[in-house]
């Protein structure tokens, strides 16, 4: 935490303070916002209305009539004074998403080979090869920002986003990666689909993934992946789709 | 239909939007879930007030007109906010104060002659099995309504409501006073709590900004609404995603402000002026496409202390 003039609290409405704890986005911020996260989560009790950690931030928000910012602010110096980062306590929880690389579900695939200048098969390799953090929740429920990517495989999102990706869709875009909880519009490279159940309301805890887990992405063949319940429904004519 | 509850009514025309919403959906925005609730929460409150109902029971929020009800059995109601052309049977249904309705009666919403939301409270309240612990109906994300799928009202849907625990005679407050019934069709000043990277915007934007005319876009929804006048320049252009408040007004690099409001996305990563007011980012939900409104920077005591007195003075 040397970043200049950090960590800082700004005001975010009548009913929050953002903590800014980091300027740039790095692996160990986790242990920080973490250990952060459950701090808060103990302080304010029934006056905490939710926490929503990201990269570098965590946006507190809070009853205002149970308490105000003034209160608030007080405590939050005093946890960030106190605040010691997670040791290997924190690693998060691993998981494994069996994913179908194939370019009938990742239509992106052979753009991406282009432009990273590998063949296929080396993308998928170097994609499933090593193990991701997820960064932060959000764009839809359950939906994780995992990084960070391998640099030969960092590709800009696409101009056009396309109006439906299918749920389940494994995703590239920057020094990130994610999987579509559920059919959304989207402006991430499809590379492949897993059959995980991403987001499920009736699930303890709701989210397969949370900030600070720990995830691969294990090749699956498309047997595999049907036999989990994933569904193989060509994305053919996405992109030309997405353009009319 | 479980114990206590009975069929209220019967859509008989859906119009465009009409949506189930109680406080919200809170405690796991942390899962990319947003948390919905009224629009325009001054007169979803009232509505629920003037219906005899405790803070947070849920009411239909009805966009730009078009929905019909039939009542199934004898109620009371109240509508607030939108004037959008409703009527009882074959005459206008008077705004802002609790109404009897028979069974049989219907209930009409026309065209928006002023606002763009009315909300619809029952005695007793809609009922519906919450969904990750409210029944706040976004349809984005399909949690909520009146089945849990997220889906807006649609012809034939039968609206199961809380049989009232008290009678209509034992209701606190029949009509609102007239200072808490605004004129939507009035030019709006938004208040405005500054945020961390309102230094970071120039200094001839940060004067238009607080002194500028801003037109209500046609671009605006549930998620946010976009101003359109002046381009504001910010030093930054974008930053790391963070997550977002209600009422935040963001600023993506075409200058134009668009001010978030309840099924915004949970993160995001454009500079923001800073965040609205709860009630100032009500008083924007029932802005029409083309109205002019002011930003007013205001401190946060102040903007606490209205806050505090229209909660408790709903609840």
């Amino acid at each position: 935490m040397s970043h200049s003039g950090l960590p800082r609290l700004e005001p975010a409405g009548i009913d929050g303070w953002m903590i800014r704890l980091f300027g740039t986005i790095e692996e160990n911020n986790l242990l920080w916002l973490t250990a952060l996260t459950r701090d808060c989560e103990a302080a304010f009790g029934a006056a905490l209305v939710d926490l929503v950690p990201s990269y570098t931030t965590l946006l507190v928000i809070f009853d205002p009539l149970q308490t105000s910012a003034w209160q608030v602010r007080e405590r939050l110096v005093d946890i960030l004074a106190r605040l010691v980062p997670d040791d290997t306590g924190g690693e998060g929880e691993l998981h494994e998403l069996a994913t179908w690389y194939d370019p009938s579900v990742g239509p992106d695939l052979a753009r991406v080979s282009e432009s990273s200048d590998m063949t296929i098969d080396a993308v998928i390799d170097t994609h499933s090869y090593q193990e991701y953090r997820v960064f932060a929740l959000g764009f839809s429920p359950g939906f994780a920002f995992m990084g960070l990517l391998d640099d030969s495989l960092i590709c800009p999102r696409l101009n056009t986003p396309r109006a439906k990706v299918p749920a389940g869709s494994v995703a590239i875009a920057g020094r990130q990666t994610a999987a579509y909880p559920a059919v959304t519009p989207g402006g991430w490279n499809l590379i492949g689909r897993t059959a995980a159940r991403l987001f499920d309301r009736d699930r303890d805890g709701f989210s397969l993934l949370k900030v600070g887990d720990r995830v691969r992405f294990v090749t699956v063949d498309r047997h595999t992946f049907e036999n989990d319940g994933g569904d193989p429904t060509p994305m053919m004519q996405a992109t030309t789709a997405a353009r009319t | 239909m479980s114990a206590g509850t009975t069929r209220g009514f019967v859509v008989t025309r859906a119009g465009p939007l009409a949506l189930l919403q109680d406080a919200g959906r809170f405690g796991i925005r942390h899962l990319g879930v947003t948390q919905g609730g009224p629009a325009d929460l001054h007169a979803w409150a009232w509505a629920n007030h003037l219906a005899g109902n405790q803070w947070g029971i849920p009411v239909l929020e009805v966009t730009f007109g078009g929905l019909e009800l039939r009542a199934e059995c004898d109620l009371t109601i109240s509508v607030a906010g939108a004037d959008l052309s409703a009527r009882h049977n074959d005459r206008p249904l008077p705004l802002w104060r609790s109404v009897r309705v028979s069974k049989g009666e219907r209930i009409m919403f026309g065209t928006p002659v002023k606002g763009l939301r009315a909300y619809l409270a029952v005695a007793g309240g809609f009922s519906a099995e919450p969904v990750l612990g409210s029944v706040a109906c976004v349809v984005r994300e399909q949690l909520g309504g009146f089945n849990g799928q997220g889906q807006r009202l649609a012809e034939g849907d039968e609206l199961t409501i809380t049989t009232p625990s008290h009678s209509s005679s034992n209701l606190i407050q029949t009509e609102a006073p007239e200072q808490e019934q605004p004129d939507y069709a009035a030019p709006a000043i938004l208040n405005l709590l500054p945020g961390a990277q309102v230094a970071d915007f120039t200094g001839r934007s940060l004067f238009d900004a607080f002194n500028a005319e801003w037109r209500v876009d046609d671009r605006a929804d549930r998620m946010g609404v976009r101003l359109t006048g002046p381009p504001l320049h910010c030093r930054i252009a974008s930053m790391v995603s963070e997550g977002i408040s209600l009422g935040a007004v963001q600023v993506p690099p075409d200058g134009q402000p668009i001010a978030l409001l309840n099924d915004r996305q949970t993160i995001g990563g454009y500079p923001r002026l800073g965040s609205l007011t709860p009630l100032a980012a009500s008083r924007l939900a029932q802005c029409l496409p083309g109205q002019r409104v002011r930003l007013r920077a205001v401190g946060a005591e102040m903007a606490l202390r209205e806050h505090r007195q229209f909660i408790n003075l709903m609840r």
